[in-house]
């Protein structure tokens, strides 16, 4: 199958950070400038998970798994998915190791309420994508789990909407092999983002430092 | 901008340092003296030899806590840098500006244009401030040719060029150096910079304030991801932070010289805190030493208003934000390097 070099995967994590802010995203994922660096917490948790054998949970016709390492070859991402529910359904699928057919259902949990913005569901439906490729399945319903209201929201998925976050993800590709971080475009979503610091959005909107010089040296 | 955080310094002799959860313990002869929370320190620093575990190394490495090494001197030793933060793409460019002779002179000039901006005005205050005490024509003159200095040194190139306009520069602010100590004055004067070893009180001060300043602009450009040892206007050398060196020629003057000045001045200090060793260079005792610990650390948790961000931070964070608009800089956001320009 053609697709990315695993070298060249993305976090799929980073769907989110792309959606609220390019230039957020590329100081995280190209740059790698995080308080505490995304990867290695992604890392200490995919290790988490590594040391132990898959856990699955059985509750009636439900085969709950957690933590569950996903990939997509074509897309070029990698990511966990929080919670994967199989549901018993004669339109599924096998499962090496179970007997029956299942659907999966990913269910991403989310802090706070839901949000206006497009950013958590494309993350669920690039995960979506991933169970897809690796299960050789079609998916069009997963959840999003807020702990503000504490219960999860139902999200269908269409193929337009799939078609959406290809061409994202696509866009991510293009700037990490470019290396491309985008200039500042500064908003009021600046107040709420973890790398104001690191950004400095404010210095974007102030003269250039040219003229700083100039002025300072004119005193 | 980040809030500073504290710095423990160490300076019993044989304390040994260790990780107790998520706090420090200091222990001397197995009594445990002191214990601090982690997460209220910005750094370490030891003057001691009994040494820290690596349980401690590990965790102040990961918690971006620079740990540094210093001998009882306050000379410097060594300091504990954790898993590389891999911020390759900004240290790419860093590097390519300074492969780059002229590139490398676009971002030196800035700072040495900071050096003398800072040297100028540490003057000019003098003589605002102490008419009746200094020799203002004196002065005056100095501060004329800085600012000659300067406008040269706006527009130089050239990395040759501009060492030669940075030492005259230095020649002349360290030939009025010596009229900024107002008291004290048969005990400490300033006859010219001696490095290895200090030859006199001044030095010896200047040396450990240099040495302070040095650790924390390291720490600061690592905490941005930057290279501290590939400089632009220091080159390479094995185990020479030139980039730290670069950035140290702008703050030294407002940093370390002012505090110098003003521990004498005060007279918080005297000359009864330093011995001569038979080589001629001059020591502080510990009392003395720990009084200039003190200064500084009082100093850096004064607040300014930071001249380029117009934003409210405290002195100890100005190596830090100017190792970010450094980083900011060499990534492409800004037209050129602004230095700390204060008056
Ligand atoms: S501060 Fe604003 S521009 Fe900068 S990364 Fe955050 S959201 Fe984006």
């Amino acid at each position: 199958m053609q697709g990315y070099n695993e070298e060249d995967f993305l976090l799929l994590s980073g769907i989110q950070h792309f959606n609220f802010c390019r230039r957020q995203w590329a100081l995280i994922h190209i740059e790698q400038q995080w308080e505490e660096n995304v990867r290695t917490l992604e890392g200490a948790y995919v290790h988490r998970v590594a040391d132990q054998p898959l856990l699955r949970e059985k509750r009636g016709d439900k085969l709950i798994v957690r933590s569950l390492p996903v990939h997509s070859k074509q897309l070029g991402i990698t990511g966990i998915c929080d919670v994967v529910e199989f549901v018993l359904d004669p339109e599924g699928i096998s499962l090496a190791g179970e007997e029956g057919l299942y659907l999966p259902y990913p269910v991403e949990y989310k802090r706070g309420k839901p949000k206006k913005d497009d950013s958590d569901r494309s993350q669920l439906i690039a995960q979506m994508l991933c169970l897809e490729e690796m299960l050789v399945c079609e998916l069009s319903l997963g959840y999003l789990f807020y702990d503000e209201i504490k219960h999860r929201v139902e999200v269908t998925v269409s193929p337009s909407d799939k078609e959406r976050v290809r061409t994202t993800l696509l866009e991510m590709h293009h700037y990490f092999q470019r290396n491309h971080t985008p200039k500042v475009k500064v908003g009021p979503h600046c107040q709420s983002c973890s790398l104001n610091l690191v950004c400095l959005p404010e210095l974007m909107k102030r003269r250039t430092v040219s003229s700083f010089i100039e002025s300072r040296l004119g005193e | 901008m980040k809030k500073l955080l504290n710095t423990l310094f160490v300076t019993i002799p044989d304390a040994y340092l260790s990780l107790d959860g998520e706090n420090i313990v200091v222990k001397s002869e197995e009594e445990t003296l002191a214990r601090y929370p982690l997460h209220n320190l910005e750094a370490v620093c030891t003057f001691g030899y009994a040494g820290v575990s690596p349980a401690l190394m590990g965790a102040c490495a990961t918690r971006n806590i620079a740990l540094t090494f210093m001998t009882r001197n306050g000379r410097f030793l060594a300091r504990v840098i954790g898993e590389d933060r891999g911020n390759v793409v900004l240290r790419k460019e860093q590097y390519r500006i300074s492969d780059d002779e002229r590139r490398s002179a676009l971002v030196a000039r800035n700072m040495i244009l900071g050096k003398i901006f800072n040297s100028k005005w540490i003057l000019e205050r003098a003589t605002r401030d102490y008419p009746l005490r200094v020799d203002v024509d004196r002065i005056k003159r100095v501060t004329a040719s800085l600012s000659d200095a300067m406008k040269l040194v706006r527009n130089v190139e050239d990395l040759e060029v501009l060492r030669g306009l940075e030492g005259t520069s230095a020649v002349q602010y360290n030939s009025v150096f010596d009229d900024l100590i107002l008291q004290q004055k048969e005990h400490f004067s300033f006859n010219g910079r001696s490095k290895r070893p200090p030859l006199d009180h001044v030095n010896a001060l200047l040396s450990f304030a240099y040495t302070l300043l040095a650790t924390d602009v390291k720490a600061a450009l690592e905490a941005v991801g930057l290279d501290a040892y590939v400089g632009f206007l220091h080159r390479d050398r094995p185990g020479r932070a030139s980039l730290a060196l670069d950035m140290m020629e702008e703050l030294r003057g407002v940093y370390a010289d002012r505090m110098v000045l003003s521990l004498i001045n005060k007279k918080i200090i005297n000359h009864k805190g330093f011995y001569m060793k038979e080589n001629g260079a001059v020591l502080m005792d510990d009392e003395t030493r720990k009084q200039v610990l003190k200064a500084w650390q009082e100093r850096k948790q004064e607040k300014i208003i930071h001249p380029f961000l117009h934003e409210k931070i405290s002195w100890g964070l100005v190596p830090y934000a100017q190792a970010l608009l450094l980083a900011r800089y060499i990534r492409g956001d800004l037209d050129e390097y602004p230095p700390f320009l204060w008056k």
